[in-house]
């Protein structure tokens, strides 16, 4: 081949077949697992039972979302089960009127809480303090993320635990409840605020600069500081991110269950994980999108929902989970080496 | 003469676009030191792969102590007596001297290592060389040199005969290096022959007993050292005409000091942390001047550019930009002091590969195309690009083509118009043509002709000699880490250029 030949095919590269399916291969598949749910069991469509998915799928999408800026910059946060403990009691002792009176119940304990701003409030705050800790110990003390996040995970866990001297913290009033269990029309309010905050995230990543800056620091991190980047500040806040995601999943969790406990949230990491790189996104970095993750997350409720209606085991449902997550990876692992040798 | 213990005849390789090597014989006879001579990118490094088995040669022989050889892997080379010791050592930092030099060939039964005859085989190893090291000394708490010398226990316990040592004088102290050289000789009086890869050439002249010389892929000149002069040597290295189709730029007249560096050092680098990096260099750099910084690898250029940019602290020093004395810290600090850098590893540390042309083209230049300060104005941005895709002439399909498939003098324009974008007052350009083809190259160079005429005071880094004279209108020679001379290009020669770069500061 000559030079000439070659560089015109660089510049005008032929429809790459390959990248377009890969691109929408998440959304393939779940319209493939959606008809095959349907033919298996036809309740699988109703609308009833469509909506309910949603609204199960909800505060794990929150997660996913946060989730989604970390693993752009190659990181991970393992601590996003705990948090949600952790945030839940935070925002249901508020609820309750402090930590002195977390634990009070009937009719006159309504009359002391701060209500739900307050608690909505105290819950998002608190993820996104855990938040800045762990980014702070990455960027500052140069622990790498699954370490800090794993510690994080326990530590949090253990704050659950102490704060709730082990028991669940119950009953809400119904403006509180409401963000859990409420719905707008036929729409669950959790699944109105899931949605909002992926149209959020979207516009952040896509049209502002700090969105191009997340995409720079997860592609090419030493490129990113040569041309002028704070690596250091990008990388902090997608932690902080997370933690915001799970303080406002941890509200509503807790306003849809009207408890908060501190075992809530028990290997929620793995499901949000395998919703995000399901979704397309990179764990090396630099490649995804919201869209990508909305659907990979809408795809595990499918599946779950789908699983339970045919009567399969929830054992076999978690084995399920698991195979797919070490697929996806593989599939992106494979997509990258195919870029390079391209 | 007696039958040479290797030889190498015919051998080619070529690489995408390149003629790594054109029909090179080399020939090394037994006890004898070998040297190994060529500028950066002459061929020696591809010959040396072949050698070893880390690469195969697309056409030549390899006749090996009277027997035809085609080593494949290293292995195999280390099974037939080949031992080659690299710049960067393949030891395990964190094992034992002794675990090292029998890495992958403990002695003992089964899967159990005799560990005390280990220590002694290494101890047996070691003495020969003057190392007084315990075997279970843990490789990383040695010194350079000493670490060096665990490469040669290791290639004498393999039984070698031809010990290939690429560079070996590099990292080391003129005392560590008299130290090798007499452990050298001891090798070569035991039979031992010695291929010895060097950019000091006075080396050659004080170790060595023949030389072979590369240039541009094809064998040049090679004979017995006590025939020649240093002075011949670099003629072969440097010998051709500079290409025709490097244009040479009418220097204006020069305007203000732009950039004035003035005794810079760093010290320690990852090997080493008592290593000097950069040692009192001082230069300075006029509105609408190129200045060329020649040396050979590791003279220290990558450090000064990366030092001035804020990319790597430095120890003492003081940058001063149009007049103002100015403290740069991190590349934010050197952005807003006008001065960009053009790193040398485009696709390690300039591009994002996984991202589309535009958003690699904007990325220092968010402030010029962003609304609020937030969002990224979308018309804005496009505006841009479209503007450096026409003055530049960068081709791609669209702005959304993602900008790992782009050519390598495509992506070089769009890393060049990252920091033009920027209408930067001082350009420092590392190797701004690797890699990329020689029209792409010309390109470049026009470029950056244009931007001095526009009254941008030009860094040029370059390892080819002939760039540096077509772009430059004057040049700063380094090495070690120091200047070691400065010319005008109107008095420059390549000759004149290799030995400032390649000899030390006594002999130049």
């Amino acid at each position: 081949m000559t030079d000439a030949n070659r560089s015109a095919q660089a510049e005008r590269p032929a429809t790459d077949w390959f990248g377009l399916l890969a691109r929408f291969a998440p959304l393939i598949f779940l319209i493939v697992l959606m008809a095959g749910f349907a033919i298996g069991e036809p309740r699988f469509l109703s609308p009833f039972n469509l909506l309910n998915v949603m609204r199960q799928v909800s505060v794990y999408g929150l997660l996913a979302i946060g989730m989604t800026f970390v693993i752009l910059t190659a990181g991970i946060d393992l601590s996003i089960g705990s948090m949600i403990a952790f945030c839940g009691l935070v925002a249901a002792a508020v609820a309750k009127g402090g930590i002195v009176n977390r634990f009070a119940v009937g009719s006159g304990a309504e009359a002391l809480g701060y209500g739900w701003q307050l608690a909505a409030l105290a819950a998002i705050g608190v993820g996104m303090t855990c938040g800045f800790l762990q980014g702070f110990a990455i960027t500052r003390l140069k622990v790498p993320p699954f370490v800090v996040t794993l510690g994080g995970m326990s530590a949090f866990r253990g704050a659950a635990l102490l704060f709730s001297e082990g028991g669940p913290i119950s009953g809400f009033d119904q403006s509180y409840v409401w963000w859990g269990q409420g719905k707008i029309g036929d729409v669950p309010v959790p699944v109105i605020i899931f949605i909002a905050a992926a149209i959020v995230a979207h516009v952040a990543l896509r049209f502002t600069r700090y969105g191009r800056q997340v995409y720079a620091v997860g592609g090419n991190p030493e490129a990113a500081r040569l041309s002028g980047l704070n690596v250091r500040r990008v990388v902090l806040s997608v932690y902080v991110i997370t933690g915001f995601f799970a303080g406002l999943g941890a509200f509503v969790l807790s306003a849809r269950l009207n408890s908060s406990e501190a075992v809530a949230g028990t290997g929620y990491e793995l499901t949000v994980i395998a919703s995000v790189v399901i979704g397309g996104t990179s764990l090396f970095g630099g490649v995804g999108t919201i869209f990508g993750t909305v659907v990979g997350t809408v795809l595990i409720g499918v599946l779950l929902n789908g699983l339970v209606l045919l009567n399969v085991s929830p054992y076999i449902q978690q084995i399920i989970i698991g195979v797919i997550i070490v697929l996806a990876v593989a599939f992106d692992t494979f997509a990258k080496s195919r870029r390079r040798t391209a | 003469m007696t039958q040479p213990l290797l030889r190498m005849t015919g051998i080619a390789k070529r690489f995408p676009g390149v003629l790594a090597l054109d029909n090179v014989d080399f020939e090394v006879a037994p006890g004898e030191i070998h040297a190994l001579l060529g500028e950066n990118g002459a061929g020696k490094s591809t010959l040396l792969k072949i050698l070893a088995g880390a690469q195969s040669a697309d056409a030549g022989e390899i006749i090996f102590a009277g027997q035809p050889v085609t080593p494949a892997t290293p292995h195999d080379a280390q099974k037939l007596g080949i031992v080659t010791i690299y710049q960067e050592f393949t030891l395990a930092p964190n094992m034992t001297i002794a675990e090292n030099v029998f890495l992958g060939r403990e002695p003992g039964l089964g899967p159990f290592v005799n560990w005390r005859k280990m220590a002694a085989q290494t101890n047996a190893a070691t003495r020969q060389l003057g190392l007084e090291l315990k075997p279970t000394s843990v490789v990383r708490t040695l010194a350079v040199a000493e670490q060096q010398l665990v490469e040669i226990a290791r290639a004498l316990s393999m039984d070698s005969r031809l010990i290939v040592m690429d560079e070996p004088t590099s990292a080391l102290s003129s005392a560590e290096v008299s130290k090798l050289f007499s452990i050298l000789r001891n090798l070569r009086a035991r039979g031992l022959s010695i291929v010895f890869v060097t950019h000091r050439i006075e080396e050659v002249i004080e170790l060595c007993d023949t030389f072979t010389v590369l240039r541009d892929g094809k064998q040049v000149g090679g004979g017995a050292v006590r025939d020649t002069t240093i002075e011949q040597i670099i003629r072969r290295m440097v010998g051709r005409e500079v290409s025709a189709l490097l244009a040479h730029r009418e220097s204006a007249a020069p305007g203000d000091v732009a950039l004035k560096v003035e005794g810079l050092t760093r010290r320690g680098n990852t090997q080493d942390q008592n290593a000097t990096v950069l040692d009192n260099v001082s230069f300075e750099v006029r509105r609408g001047e190129v200045l060329g910084l020649a040396g050979l690898i590791g003279a220290g250029r990558t450090e000064l550019a990366r030092a001035i940019f804020g990319a790597d602290a430095f120890d003492h020093g003081r940058v001063t930009v149009d007049g103002e004395p100015v403290a740069i810290r991190t590349p934010q600090d050197a952005i807003r002091c006008g001065i960009g850098l053009v790193p040398e590893d485009r696709k390690q540390q300039a591009l994002f590969l996984s991202l589309a042309v535009r958003a690699n083209l904007s990325m220092a230049a968010h402030d010029l195309i962003s609304r609020w300060h937030f969002f990224i104005d979308d018309r804005a941005e496009r505006r841009l690009v479209e503007g450096f895709r026409e003055s530049l002439n960068i081709r791609m399909a669209s702005q959304e083509q993602i900008v790992e498939n782009l050519s390598g003098g495509n992506q070089q324009k769009v890393v060049l118009a990252r920091w033009l974008a920027l209408r930067p007052k001082i350009l420092i350009v590392d190797e701004p043509t690797r890699g990329i083809d020689i029209g792409a190259k010309v390109e470049v160079h026009n470029l950056l002709f244009e931007l001095a005429n526009a009254g941008i005071a030009i860094v040029a880094i370059s390892s080819e000699l002939s760039e540096i004279l077509a772009i430059s209108d004057r040049i700063v020679a380094m090495r070690e880490g120091r200047v070691t001379g400065e010319v005008a290009r109107k008095d420059a020669s390549e000759e004149l250029l290799m030995g400032m770069m390649a000899l030390s500061t006594k002999a130049a």
